[in-house]
């Protein structure tokens, strides 16, 4: 589509955060805010990913989708340093409060505490949640 | 200022969609410009033009199509996320061999990158959903 | 930043806003996030220390249409859907807590 490829925003380069705090497979919005974050690599801007609450959950090592029959998207957050997409914060506090550390995590993020990760998002330009 | 919205969720089950058009409708009687409004994830539905609820209750697909008509507002609905869920206008069902379509035409369908300009060119964009 | 939150306070949303919001942000709360704001809540003395850095807002529209407008705890300013549109105009970004 024409106006997909237009991708000339005269130069301007926002923050961008995509904000995940819900598990993934019990709705699809995990699944369907990776596919944003995978189409805004086209647009050159600052992303970043922070993976807040049962968000951490959607980074598990592990996923096998087999008996339920739901597509398992585990490779898409492995295929986003591909597309230049290598800012993604973990909360500390979420992980801590599900018994999960870095390495239950299937790629390497950020782990910040909570005012780490407050002053990462009160910077931003743009924060879109789903 | 221009404002970009995002609604992620359809007519009726959530406020959201309620709660976005009440928000466009007072920026847009201060004087401000809401350049798009994009429909995501069950969003989409709210560009069905085969809603038919009740007469003494509010009209949420045609208050949506109304503003955007009157004031110019660009009513995006997400391809992959229609697609999913059944929504499709004339192009997309004909490309996709199906015997009838259902978006409003008020509503046009498009991209992902669509949602990621509206961060770019507006000065905020706020998301309403679930 | 304007933090936008939108479920009632069974939902963990506004705890977690309380804990990743730095001092001098806007909490504005919508739909049924407005009982957070209503007195004897579980979570009112939370909201109440929270007032000391954060300024609190709570859509009247959304108390009004749960009955809920005369419960307002002290120190919480109401703002219809134009205040809406200003709070997210002042603030340089905002966020909605999902």
């Amino acid at each position: 589509m024409s106006d997909d490829m237009d991708m000339d925003e005269g130069g301007t380069i926002k923050k961008f955060m995509f904000v995940n705090r819900k598990a993934p497979y019990g709705t699809v919005y995990a699944l369907e805010a990776l596919e944003v974050v995978l189409i805004s690599a086209a647009f050159e801007q600052d992303v970043s990913m922070a993976f807040v609450d049962d968000g951490v959950y959607q980074l598990m090592k592990g996923i096998n989708t087999e008996a339920t029959e739901l597509k398992n998207f585990s490779k898409t957050y492995r295929a986003l340093d591909g597309y230049d997409i290598e800012k993604l914060y973990v909360d500390q506090e979420s992980l801590a409060a599900r018994g999960l550390t870095e390495d239950d995590l299937l790629v390497d993020v950020t782990v910040m505490s909570s005012a780490e990760l407050a002053a990462m998002m009160a910077d931003q330009d743009v924060v879109i949640s789903h | 200022m221009k404002f970009g919205i995002l609604v992620n969720e359809g007519p009726y089950t959530h406020q959201a969609s309620d709660t976005a058009f009440k928000f466009a409708q007072a920026a847009i009687a201060q004087g401000h410009e809401v350049t798009r409004v994009f429909f995501y994830h069950d969003g989409v539905n709210n560009a069905s033009r085969l809603t038919v609820p009740p007469v003494d209750d509010r009209h949420v697909v045609n208050r949506w199509a109304e503003l955007g008509e009157k004031h110019g507002v660009d009513l995006v609905v997400c391809i992959a996320a229609a697609q999913r869920r059944g929504l499709l206008d004339d192009n997309e069902a004909k490309r996709q061999g199906r015997d009838a379509n259902n978006i409003h035409p008020a509503f046009r369908i498009s991209g992902l990158g669509q949602l990621v300009e509206s961060g770019i060119q507006n000065d905020r964009l706020v998301t309403f959903g679930d | 930043m304007l933090h936008i939150i939108n479920k009632s306070h069974s939902d963990r949303s506004i705890e977690t806003v309380l804990r990743l919001a730095t001092q001098g942000s806007a909490i504005l709360l919508i739909e049924d996030a407005v009982y957070a704001a209503t007195t004897g809540n579980v979570i009112a003395a939370k909201i109440q220390a929270a007032m000391a850095d954060l300024k609190i807002y709570a859509l009247k529209p959304d108390l009004d249409t749960r009955g809920m407008a005369g419960r307002v705890m002290e120190g919480i300013t109401l703002v219809d859907y134009a205040g809406f549109v200003d709070l997210v105009a002042a603030q340089p970004n905002c966020q909605s807590w999902l």
